[in-house]
């Protein structure tokens, strides 16, 4: 995101450049391995549809999440707190309308049948675009401009600033002309969470979860407290990207699909007009 | 100008590398599959690069799986391994064979006679559980010292005696998994003789690979150049059904 390259500040209604070329191929790039590794994830979770904390567990071991089914009963249980999913998880339907008992509906993975060994093919591989992406974009975002527009500003981030930008999202009233230019806080926010704490965590817990990466990074481990903790953490940070995403979506759509969509394809933005415009 | 040139060519070029993938992914087959062997053959050379001795993490006994699972097969299916279990496996003898300069027969005797290592260490599941057990068995590089291999051996090929609807179990790791020092015939767990569901009288504990490598029942090693023409030539039952060789992951 960069200012409007004239001296004169942009008002209203001009074009301004806001979304840098890397910027815009790392954000359609993440969003091709975002879908597959969710996808795929999703099919995999689907090989053993229960969430443990620590070191171990298994089968015979509490599972504090599950998704599983009894007497044709899809159910999602969290705790104590059970949960029918009928249709959904547990018991849904196969792509050729056959009742059956998996956790992740055929829809919502790759591939669409039941398949680990291909759903791990696809994970892994895209692992790997995930990991260099993201990698070189935070370096790059670390080091080169993008860093000032993603930081808050000065003032940004006291809460009564945070507070008022709470105020105005609920009231759907969003920035006007040259402010539109820029993230607000609540957005830089979000977009520091996502890429500081989610996308590094869903990284990191991944390859806590590999035995051989185990011998080699042991202090992984010792961070997420034990193989099946990474692995209930990778499932709840992928959900959380999963909010944001939806959030996401839902503010593009609400700000003007096409001008924002437009911007992030040609980087080119127009400033929505001011009220008294 | 020029900037503005420069930066159009690269995000048209970006978009047309982006566009490109995801469509030849969606309708191409052969360039999806292309593209799924990239993960394993990045993973596995990057693993084989760095770090390629180090030892997995070993549990105190406090941190044991209070019930540690069985799963793929629970027994053997042979008539020599079948035979063996109903006289405690008395005449059973491991076969080692192949490219060596010393094929050599192993009594569970002699391999009990030989150095021991007993390890707490945690089995990772494909599917995604983990339990932690306690193994005791011979070193595999033990046994390979007394057969000698050759130089052109690439990997060393279990055999076993389960079979997974008629096919007999097999698995294969590489050597430099072989000599790990953590890589064990187990034929106890748990302070008991290997029980019959985990895989007796030896399985193969390779620590830094998935549960599908760690074959039970192991009747006959064998060590080879190349794995084709090795039953389906993927290297392992699962392999030839599609999962990767390389399970480190």
């Amino acid at each position: 995101m960069t200012a409007s390259a004239e001296h004169t500040p942009a008002t209203g209604g001009d074009r301004v450049y806001r979304h840098r070329t890397g910027t815009r191929l790392w954000h359609w790039t993440t969003v091709l391995t975002f879908v597959v590794m969710l996808m795929s994830g999703l099919m995999i979770f689907n090989a053993h549809p229960r969430l443990y904390w620590g070191q171990y567990g298994a089968n015979p071991d509490y599972a504090w999440m599950e998704i599983g089914n009894d007497d044709r009963r899809g159910y999602l249980r969290v705790g104590n707190i059970d949960v029918t999913t009928t249709g959904v998880l547990g018991i849904n339907n196969t792509q050729d309308g056959e009742l059956t008992a998996r956790a992740f509906p055929w829809w919502s993975t790759i591939p669409s049948n039941y398949n680990l060994a291909r759903a791990r093919l696809w994970h892994l591989t895209f692992a790997w675009v995930l990991a260099l992406t993201m990698t070189a974009y935070l370096i790059g975002t670390l080091f080169g401009r993008h860093r000032r527009d993603l930081l808050p500003a000065k003032g940004e981030a006291r809460p009564g600033h945070i507070w008022r930008d709470i105020k105005d999202h609920a009231r759907l009233r969003f920035p006007r002309g040259e402010a539109a230019a820029r993230y607000n806080i609540l957005q830089k926010l979000t977009y520091l969470t996502v890429l500081l704490v989610l996308f590094p965590g869903m990284i990191l817990t991944g390859l806590t979860m590999s035995p051989n990466l185990n011998a080699k990074l042991p202090f992984l481990l010792d961070l997420f407290g034990g193989r099946q903790s990474a692995r209930s953490l990778h499932f709840i940070f992928a959900f959380g990207l999963v909010g944001f995403v939806v959030i996401h979506l839902v503010m593009v759509v609400l700000a003007g699909p096409i001008n924002e969509v437009r911007s992030m394809l040609t980087g080119w933005f127009r400033l929505p007009k001011e009220k008294d415009q | 100008m020029s900037l503005i040139t420069r930066r159009r060519l690269i995000t048209g070029l970006g978009y047309t590398a982006l566009a490109g993938t995801a469509g030849g992914l969606a309708v191409s087959p052969a360039f999806r599959d292309l593209v799924l062997k990239g993960g394993e053959t990045l993973s596995y050379n990057t693993h084989r690069l760095v770090g390629r001795d180090a030892l997995v993490r070993e549990y105190s006994e406090a941190e044991m799986s209070p019930d540690f699972r069985t799963n793929g097969s629970t027994a053997g299916s042979t008539d020599e391994w079948l035979a063996g279990r109903d006289n405690g496996f008395a005449n059973w003898q491991l076969g080692v064979s192949g490219l060596v300069a010393q094929p050599a027969q192993f009594s569970l005797d002699a391999l009990r006679s030989m150095p021991a290592r007993t390890q707490i260490t945690r089995h990772d599941c494909v599917e995604g559980w983990s339990a932690i057990g306690k193994w005791t068995g011979v070193p595999l590089s033990e046994v390979l010292e007394r057969v000698q291999p050759k130089p052109n051996a690439n990997y060393v090929v279990f055999r076993c005696a389960d079979r997974m609807g008629l096919s007999l179990y097999y698995e294969s790791i590489d050597m430099v998994d072989a000599y790990h020092p953590q890589t064990i015939l187990a034929y106890g767990m748990n302070d008991q003789t290997l029980p019959v569901g985990h895989g007796a009288p030896i399985r193969l504990r390779v620590e830094r690979q998935l549960g599908y490598k760690n074959a039970k029942y192991i009747m006959q090693i064998e060590l080879v150049e190349s794995l084709d023409g090795i039953a389906g030539g993927k290297g392992g039952y699962w392999e030839d059904r599609g999962y990767e060789w390389y399970a480190g992951i």
